[in-house]
């Protein structure tokens, strides 16, 4: 099989990449969030709320915290101080039974996909619906294949992660962390590695899902074209300072932010990030 | 047909105060450069100078060989308290030149490893290490007891086709491999028995002395140090690799531990399947001891399997299994352990690999001592 996703192509453009469903309240909220990896400090002060049916984005330049911001998130790295409410449950506070099945409420899509390389595509989604509903295996296999349907890749399920190429591997991540219809769906990277039509076309599958299914999306990206095609609202996480420095739409802080920096990052002026 | 090249060469001329370096030739990495002391010396015979201007018009060609080399001159300057000029140097060099001035320096340079640091701050930070590896070891264990646990209450999550998947590359795919070992440990130690039971006309024994070094220790031995290298390293490469793909990372965040997922069921396979290949390697072991007995030895096959029948007890044969049982678990114990520690790079998984190897069979060897006390203390040997 050739590397370009022939998939891809048939996947159908969306006629309006604006969005149709409504704001909600702000179901993952964080409060004076500090991170950090043995004696290296990331992250701190993060306080900051993603609503209902947004897709928000995390961004910053490289080595700046946002993989790490999403570790805390999805429940593999406790902060070194202040909580993290799903709902009205602190995260990091609850006991972990009760974390896992919070966590299980998250739908992850890795950089590289994270497949499971010994099992098929099939499988892998399977492998969530098995551990966590009485679904008949016959219908288990019925919604894996419809959710890879759902990312363009009907007909792959006997395939291994191998087999397929880097961009159909994050589509198959998708689908797998769409698995248990989760309330949030964290992308780290989406684009990272794709070419831009590929990049594009996760995109817009990212907005369809979202406008299909209410879901609630957290983007982490650098990439500005991405962030300005999907963002509802974002976060703006500075390496030097190790703080966000700006919350809000991408649009208006690449227009109107007080913040320098933010707007030299988002406006592609590498001179005013150095002043900023 | 290429050009045969000008070898880079350097000149230092003076006047009224001023020196001007002059290069010429080729410049590139791939030709013999002239060392910076030589320039150094030139700088430092030259008489009463407060300037240094370099001349590159008869340059043919340069790379960053050259680069590099005038960024060390300008430090010489510096030393010095030289004047520096770059004016006689291409447009494109001093460009470059300028270029890596201009990038500030992120780095600290507090990452950088100390070199030689000191008995004490070996000791120390040997001291620590060894305190957190003990501490995750302890961690694993703990976490181990607790997935058996909720194995036994049916509560475990891993997937049976795993654990069969497993059974089958543990267990029958070691036949061929534990079964030569086998057979040839036993022709050695026929061959060793034979040559000193002989001068006394004892040949006989040889069924004995093969037949219970086999039984109670050397079956399971060779069969736990096969799986080390065989199956504990396959472990430990295959749960390792796993966490450079982030893979562990995603069955967490499913709320799927991975002490069930993926250690839980190496472990059963291995604590079932190493005393069925112990028993197996007894009986190679036992035909390897048969071989020499009868071909080298002169004994009948009936009489020396009968002479290791009787030799044999039920305590010994219970000995071997319980040390191939806790082999089995050292093996596996190793392998997942070392895996969940690897970290994130290629060259994590190869040392995870390694030290998956290592720790089983030190264990092991640790293991067969201290179970050979506590048979003797027992009474079962």
């Amino acid at each position: 099989m050739s590397s370009a996703d022939q998939p891809d192509q048939a996947a159908p453009a969306p006629a309006d990449l604006a969005r149709s469903v409504p704001r909600g309240e702000p179901h993952v909220r964080l409060q004076g969030i500090a991170l950090g990896y043995g004696d290296t400090l990331v992250q701190q002060d993060l306080t900051f709320d993603i609503r209902r049916g947004d897709v928000f984005v995390i961004m910053g330049g490289s080595g700046c915290g946002k993989s790490t911001v999403m570790r805390c998130l999805t429940g593999l790295l406790p902060p070194r101080s202040g909580r993290v409410l799903i709902g009205e449950e602190s995260l990091w506070e609850l006991p972990p039974d009760a974390r896992s099945a919070v966590m299980r409420r998250n739908g992850v899509m890795y950089q590289g996909g994270a497949l499971w390389s010994s099992m098929t595509l099939e499988e892998n989604i399977c492998l969530p619906l098995e551990q966590y509903t009485s679904l008949a295996p016959a219908q288990i296999r019925a919604i894996a294949d419809y959710k890879l349907a759902l990312v363009g890749l009907a007909g792959y399920g006997d395939y291994y992660p191998a087999e397929i190429s880097g961009g159909m591997r994050k589509r198959v991540g998708v689908a797998r962390a769409m698995a248990l219809d989760p309330d949030t769906l964290y992308f780290d990277e989406p684009s990272a590695g794709l070419d831009p039509l590929s990049a594009r076309r996760l995109d817009e599958l990212i907005l369809e899902l979202r406008d299909s299914l209410g879901t609630s999306m957290v983007v982490i990206t650098h990439e500005l074209d991405s962030i300005f095609t999907i963002a509802d609202d974002a976060v703006f996480l500075d390496a030097d300072s190790k703080t966000m420095l700006a919350t809000g739409n991408p649009r208006e802080l690449r227009d109107h932010s007080p913040i320098a920096r933010v707007r030299a990052f988002l406006n592609r002026e590498p001179g005013l990030m150095d002043r900023g | 047909m290429t050009q045969p090249t000008v070898p880079p060469t350097l000149d230092l001329r003076t006047r009224a105060g001023q020196a001007t370096l002059a290069f010429a030739g080729t410049w590139r990495l791939t030709e013999r450069l002239p060392r910076l002391d030589a320039a150094r010396r030139l700088i430092d015979e030259a008489p009463d100078i407060d300037r240094l201007a370099f001349d590159g018009s008869a340059l043919d060609d340069w790379d960053t060989g050259l680069v590099t080399y005038i960024a060390g001159l300008e430090q010489v300057c510096r030393e010095r308290n030289l004047q520096c000029d770059a004016s006689g140097l291409p447009q494109g060099l001093t460009k470059l030149l300028t270029m890596a001035r201009t990038v500030p320096q992120t780095g600290t340079g507090a990452h950088k490893m100390d070199a030689s640091p000191s008995f004490l701050a070996r000791l120390g930070s040997d001291t620590m290490d060894l305190v957190q590896s003990t501490g995750e070891i302890m961690e694993f264990f703990g976490e181990g007891v607790i997935a058996f646990k909720r194995f036994l209450h049916g509560r475990a999550r891993f997937r049976q086709s795993d654990l069969w998947v497993i059974v089958q590359e543990a267990g029958a795919d070691a036949l061929p491999i534990v079964g030569l070992v086998s057979f040839l440990v036993g022709v050695i130690l026929g061959y060793i028995g034979d040559q000193q039971l002989a001068e006394f006309g004892a040949q006989i024994y040889v069924a004995d002395l093969v037949g219970l070094a086999t039984v109670i220790q050397m079956g399971a031995l060779i069969t736990a140090i096969v799986l080390a290298g065989r199956t504990g390293a396959a472990f430990a490469a295959r749960i390792g690799s796993m966490q450079v793909n982030e893979e562990i990372d995603a069955l967490r965040t499913l709320g799927i531990s991975p002490m069930e997922f993926l250690v839980l069921p190496r472990m059963l396979a291995l604590i079932a399947m190493t005393p069925l290949l112990a028993i197996y390697a007894d009986l190679l072991g036992i035909l390897g001891g048969a071989f020499v007995g009868t071909v080298v030895g002169g004994i009948t096959l009936s009489a020396y399997l009968t002479q290791t029948q009787q030799a044999i007890g039920w305590n010994h044969i219970i000995q071997g299994l319980i040390a191939a049982t806790v082999y089995g678990a050292i093996v596996a114990a190793s392998g997942c352990l070392r895996g969940m520690q690897c970290g994130r790079s290629a060259a994590a998984v190869g040392d995870a690999t390694t030290s998956a190897v290592v720790t089983a069979i030190v264990f092991i060897v640790i293991a067969a001592a201290v179970l050979t006390i506590i048979f003797d203390a027992i009474g079962l040997s």
